[in-house]
């Protein structure tokens, strides 16, 4: 155990406690952004002028109109900005478009009214001239034409083209699929105001507060110290928060600065919608090569990211991707090239699981896809390639605790009743033509750190003041995930005191400063890190305060709940007196912690390194019937076991690995993002762009039956208090969900047979009623369809020569 | 918000026990004006009753003269249509320093995570706690429950949560926390308010003037259908309202203005439910959630509609005769009303007349209603069909828009279908009967090859479109499969 995993006797951490603001939400008393602006006077409200091209040139954008509408007070174009015309990092994304609009939606000017209405009112006056200029706006559209920006990466490990000479099955295919809405609930808001000494000072929901800072300081041309933000909590985030602030706020505070007066820029659903990043959608191409026992031999595949205008965070995100292409799985011979579509399209940004979910689904697709092919259950084929101990990743990491995969699977199969279900539901499938169940078995392996080192650090400010109180600050942003609670948690147990004694101020970048984003499933490991540096810090001194009070040496002396007390002494006294003693003694009481993960290295050049401090595992079985009539299906029953280490916060995590993986299931589900591809004038408009179009899950999609149990002994050595993390692994958990309707609609097929592996099943993604009332009709009528059902064939062992996917038997 | 130019303001409304007056322009909705005297419990997730994140309660008349705790959306409701009522909302729930115990439950179970869709989640529990009829539910609760109406131990129905959306928490902790409810306490006043009368429906006259546009703004509520009708003859331009809430969407995402509004959701005349030896009459003002009620499954065929229709946030301020009254090709009572072979009374200053809802609808969004009339009631003729279904086709099976619906009512006697009326919405530019379809089956023996025979005939019912909902040619196929949909429940159903 090292001494960041080590946890005192007694400690708070591994309590079940609700959300740190949870009596906040439910009474409405807690508050978010634009909860705010009732509480300031002459607030200036700011509503865009979008773009109705995909792709234009930008001749003129004439304001005179705006401003003949009563209650405007000012438009703002690129004219104005003062610094920096960039609301990014790559200096490829302008605020304000100066010659050129990029995508249907984005904003050209933004107009600032009395009120909404007068704001609305007066970007609608706007006139915008525009010389249309050819636009793609799908990703196959931008491979044809070659439009690609960034880096294009390459892992390369073994000898993947050699490797297929050996192997005894080959597959090859493509896939592509859907990228996701965040949708969190509460959408883009920042409220800007400059003070007495002309500093800035933004309220934002961000999940990057000193990100947001940079921006606001560079668009404004003023030093950081000019500009402070702050968050009070977000209403969800889920990577969305990021980066896509940070133009927002740089907006408002540039309107705030320009006019004197507080501004107000909430998008609505729509303009969030249509304006913000989403999760990447990827087209792949793949070549798999498996053994004569259906071991995994080569993969050699392209992955080509959706990025949309700008790079944003595509680049990284990309990265995340081929590093997870493994997924859970051994594969010795590896080649896995990567690169980023340039399309007129929102820039896609974060979104839980930042890439990684969209390179386990092209590994988890091919799996299912082919293991009736391979003569083998999708269930066996999956296990069959786990990691072994011994064994590393594509670029080269050694996976530490890979029985972990099996303990998880093992577990599942028991508890979930696994084959006694899959017995039932053979007999149910057999004496029902209109519906079919199955149930299907995923794992998760995930790599926790941001893949960039240097992101890999955190910091805390804590204060005591003399009446023992205790008041915490952090680098981290809440939005739901229970971060404050676990730092609160942390802090009660690395100063002894109880939870009640711990107090968290809001996140805000002139109490902690340089801070990462809340993001890579981090916010714990490296915040909780710096909050537990900083009471040691404190608690240190202390120690020796409290060994002269007690009467007993110093290393004896602990702190625990409140009551100070030494095993030598039969003296004990409380946190208040100690700290009241402290204070007279001229004792600190305050301190900045601070925290890097330690031994991670990356090499972005060749792909290779240790870029991830551990890996979260888990493994999940979901249960589906599907009727054939319209595709659509229930999820009936889902079973997770998840690694969280020792958890810090069960009820917390709990939540984390249940929202994540219902998230997760409507993004492969239901949640389907349209894009008009036509060549109307509306061409690349966003077809699905509110919450009547793009359906997010609601109750009727939940699992009716929800078991969820966390992995015993599974404490985690690299990190705070042996936790994990576990904001975004479980979101890939759903894969089980895709999987197991998959299998259903194999149900369909015509030789399917009772015990058999059924026939070879393309999906699509989403899985929406739709597309697997495709899928069913292709498997049960196969002559009129383009994917042949093989099941019978495959069942002997044969499958490879009449495929419709190319398959090459090496003879 | 604007300053108005008042000419006239005596709008008030009662929130959480304290009266305020009702401000801004008249396109401002509930939701603003809470958020804009101060109460910011409520929020907006997607201003067109989706998420319900602005849901609030109101205490609406019951049939038995009491008062019910409704939880609507309060981004589509005018906040002039409060007028006279009472209101609350999550901040109202708290009782001092004490928190009711629907938030109790929410907050120790894990029930919010961001926290932003919380209090619409809190009004629209509360109201179901507050359901007089959950008790019984509770009772009944170990028998069986239908999958379309999930109820707790305790009587609490899930589906009145179906109009709330949550991306955290997969819902999971949400459902916990409403099934540990228990029933109120004996002292509690909010449950004691449900036994008296609801607030009457104040005659409603106000003209504002909203400063950003300086246009003029009139909303009126009468208190008579003659009244009503007498400003309808005078002004035929008027918007006629009732649950607010496709008007409301219209407003919030589309940004339309009525210059002039016409409210006529409470009117006695357009409320009640005849029964003669001919037909059910239902008047046209009263919303989904009330026909379930009233209905209690006496018309199947809508019993199986109604719990498909949108989300009980909706259903609780949509009524039948606004989702007719739209003229809407997707709505989602015409399918089931055409099936039924339902009329129309349309009434004007002038008089009453009856069309068949078939002859109604004209093109898209077009129907023969004249001017100065409006939906005055709905009839269902009698008897009714023994074999109904209604078959809603979406990608999410609650709350969503139909990608297309079928409403079925067969009549089959000595194994010959003697009566056969098919109900479409989604295919083409109004809801249609499949009439080709309809005579096909009429005088054929009900049998699954007659069922396969006119597969054909009603994949070519309708004209359908490809749009983001689904394609054209899963439309059809939806067309094509439904039939034998239908003969496979009724099969399964013996």
């Amino acid at each position: 155990m090292s001494h960041l995993s080590q946890r005192p006797t007694d400690p708070i951490v591994g309590e079940s406690h609700h959300h740190e603001s949870a009596f906040g939400h439910v009474t409405g008393a807690a508050l978010y952004t634009d909860d705010l602006v009732g509480r300031l006077a002459g607030v200036l409200h700011a509503y865009p002028v979008q773009s109705t091209q995909a792709h234009a040139k930008l001749n003129k954008v004439d304001i005179d109109g705006a401003y003949a509408v009563p209650g405007v007070v000012r438009v703002i174009t690129a004219a104005d900005i003062p610094g920096v015309n960039d609301q990014g990092v790559k200096h490829d994304e302008p605020m304000l478009p100066v010659d050129e609009v990029m995508f249907y939606g984005q904003p050209v000017a933004w107009v600032l009214g009395n009120d909404l209405e007068a704001a609305k009112a007066g970007a609608a006056a706007v006139v915008v001239d525009y010389d249309t200029l050819p636009s793609l706006v799908s990703v196959r559209e931008a491979i044809e034409a070659g439009s690609f920006h960034g880096i294009q990466p390459v892992i390369d490990k073994g000898d993947a083209t050699g490797a297929f000479a050996d192997a005894a099955h080959v597959f090859e295919g493509e896939f592509e699929f859907a990228g996701q809405e965040h949708f969190y609930l509460e959408t883009q808001a920042s409220l800007a105001q400059v003070d007495e000494s002309g500093q800035i000072f933004v309220q934002c929901s961000t999940q990057h507060p000193t990100e947001t800072q940079d921006i606001v300081s560079h668009v404004l041309g003023v030093p950081a110290h000019e500009v402070t933000v702050q968050c009070l909590r977000m209403g969800g985030g889920f990577g969305g928060k990021e980066m896509q602030p940070h133009g927002y706020a740089a907006l408002a505070a540039l309107g705030a600065k320009l006019t004197g007066r507080p501004v107000r820029l909430r998008l609505n659903r729509t303009l969030d919608i249509t304006m913000t990043g989403k999760r990447h959608g990827f087209h792949s191409s793949w070549k798999i090569g498996f053994t004569e026992e259906g071991k995994i031999l080569a993969l050699d595949a392209t992955l080509t990211a959706d990025g949309g205008w700008s790079l944003d965070l595509s680049e990284p995100v990309l990265t995340r991707a081929m590093c997870h292409i493994d997924n859970a799985y051994w594969v010795p011979n590896i080649r896995v090239a990567g690169r980023i579509a340039k399309c007129n399209k929102t820039s896609q940004t974060a979104f839980r699981g930042f890439g990684g979910p969209q390179g386990m689904l092209v590994m988890e697709d091919i799996l299912g896809r082919v293991a009736p092919k391979l003569g083998l259950s999708a269930r066996e084929l999956r296990r069959r390639n786990f990691y072994q101990a011994g064994q590393d990743t594509p670029y080269y990491q050694p996976v530490r605790h890979p029985e972990r995969l099996e303990a998880t699977w093992d577990q599942i199969v028991s508890t979930a009743e696994v084959e006694a279900r899959e017995a039932e539901i053979e007999q149910f499938n057999a004496r029902n033509d209109h519906v079919k169940r199955a149930i299907a078995l995923t794992p998760v392996k995930f790599g926790i750190s941001f893949n960039l080192t240097a992101f890999n650090q955190g910091g805390a400010l804590v204060l005591v003041y003399k009446d023992g109180s205790v008041l915490v600050t952090h680098g981290g942003t809440e939005m739901g995930q229970g971060l404050h609670m676990k730092m609160l948690q942390v802090a009660a147990t690395t100063l002894g005191v109880p939870l009640s004694t711990v107090r968290l101020a809001p996140t805000r970048t002139d109490k902690v400063p340089n801070t990462s984003a809340t993001a890579a499933s981090s916010g714990t490991d490296l915040n909780g890190g710096a909050v537990k540096d900083a009471c040691e810090q404190i608690r240190d001194r202390l120690t020796q305060v409290a060994a002269g009070i007690v009467g007993a040496p110093a290393h004896e002396v602990s702190v625990s709940r409140g009551i100070v007390s030494a095993l030598s002494s039969k003296k004990t006294v409380t946190w208040e007196e100690l700290i009241n003693a402290a204070y007279f003694q001229r004792i600190q009481l305050s301190a900045s912690g601070f925290y890097r993960t330690e031994g991670l290295h990356w090499d972005l050049s060749i792909m290779t390194g240790e870029p991830f401090k551990y890996f979260a595992y888990g493994a999940a079985a979901s249960e589906v019937e599907v009727n054939r009539f319209d595709g659509s299906y229930t999820l009936r029953r889902v079973d997770i076991v998840h690694d969280v280490g020792d958890s810090l916060s069960p009820l917390i995590d709990l939540g984390q690995i249940e929202g994540g993986f219902v998230q997760g299931a409507g993004w492969l589900t239901l949640e389907d993002l349209r894009w008009d591809e036509s060549d109307k004038p509306s061409r690349g408009r966003l077809a699905t762009q509110a919450a009547s179009t793009y359906k997010i899950p609601s109750f009727s999609e939940a699992p009716e039956i929800f078991n969820v149990a966390v992995l015993d002994k599974a404490h985690e050595e690299g990190a705070v208090y042996g936790s994990k993390a576990v904001g975004e692994p479980p979101l890939m958990l759903a894969f089980s969900v895709r999987e197991a309707l998959r299998d259903a609609v194999a149900a369909f097929g015509a030789e399917s047979e009772p015990g058999g592996v059924g026939p070879s099943v393309e999906l699509a993604s989403p899985a929406t009623p739709e597309a697997v009332f495709w899928a069913i009709e292709s498997v049960r009528s196969p002559a009129t369809s383009g994917a042949a059902a093989t099941g019978a064939a495959a069942a002997s062992g044969d499958a490879a020569r009449e495929n419709p996917e190319g398959i090459s038997v090496p003879s | 918000m604007s300053a108005p130019a008042t000419q006239r303001s005596t709008a008030q409304v009662s929130v959480n026990s304290a009266v305020h007056e009702i401000e801004g322009p008249p396109h401002t909705n509930a939701l603003d004006f809470l958020r804009g005297v101060g109460l910011t419990a409520a929020k907006e997730g997607c201003a067109e009753g989706e998420c319900g994140a602005c849901a609030i309660m109101v205490a609406r008349p019951d049939a038995d003269g009491t008062t019910r705790w409704t939880s609507v959306n309060s981004c589509l409701l005018p906040a002039a249509a409060l007028d006279g009522q009472e209101v609350i909302t999550a901040e109202g729930l708290v009782d001092g320093e004490s928190v009711h115990p629907v938030q109790e439950e929410m907050a120790v179970r894990g029930g919010s995570q961001c926290g932003y869709c919380t209090p619409g989640f809190i009004c629209s529990m509360a109201a179901e706690y507050y359901r007089p009829e959950r008790a019984d539910d509770a009772s009944a609760a170990s028998a069986a429950a239908d999958e379309d109406h999930h109820c707790g131990p305790n009587g609490f129905d899930i589906h009145s949560l179906s109009g709330n959306l949550c991306r955290c928490t997969g819902y999971r902790p949400i459902r916990d926390a409403a099934y540990a409810l228990g029933q109120p306490e004996p002292g509690d006043s909010i449950a004691a308010r449900t036994q008296k009368s609801a607030p009457t429906s104040a005659s409603t006259d106000i003209h504002r003037t909203d400063t950003a546009t300086g246009e003029a703004g009139r909303y009126r509520r009468p208190s008579t259908l003659a009244e009503a009708l007498d400003i309808l003859a005078a002004e035929p331009e008027v918007l006629v309202v009732a649950g607010a809430t496709d008007w409301g969407v219209e407003v919030n995402i589309k940004g339309a203005r009525a210059k002039s509004m016409l409210a006529i959701d409470r009117l006695a005349e357009l409320r009640g439910i005849t029964r003669t030896d001919e037909y059910i009459e239902l008047g046209a003002a009263h919303t989904l959630s009330e026909l379930e009620r009233e209905l209690a499954g006496s018309i199947p065929l809508l019993g199986k509609l109604i719990p498909q229709f949108a989300s009980r946030l909706i259903r609780n301020a949509a009524t039948i005769g606004g989702n007719l009254g739209t003229g809407s090709p997707i709505g989602d009572t015409p399918p089931a009303l055409l099936a039924l072979d339902a009329q129309l009374v349309l009434t004007s200053a002038t008089g009453s007349r009856v069309v068949e809802l078939a002859e109604y609808f004209t093109g898209y969004r077009q129907t023969v209603r004249g001017a100065g009339e409006l939906i005055s009631a709905i009839r269902i003729p009698l008897p009714l069909a023994p074999m109904t279904s209604f078959q809603k086709i979406a990608k999410r099976r609650f709350d969503d828009i139909s990608s297309v619906a079928i409403g079925y009512a067969v009549t089959v006697a000595d194994g010959i279908v003697t009566k056969a009326r098919i109900g479409l919405g989604g295919v083409a530019a109004t809801p249609l009967r499949a009439r080709a379809t309809e005579a096909l089956l009429e005088g054929a023996p009900w049998t699954l090859d007659t069922v396969h025979g006119a597969a054909e005939t009603l994949a070519a019912e309708g004209t359908p479109m490809d749009d983001h909902r689904a394609s054209a040619k899963y439309r059809t196929a939806m067309l094509r499969s439904s039939l034998e949909r239908f003969y496979a429940e009724q099969e399964a159903g013996r």
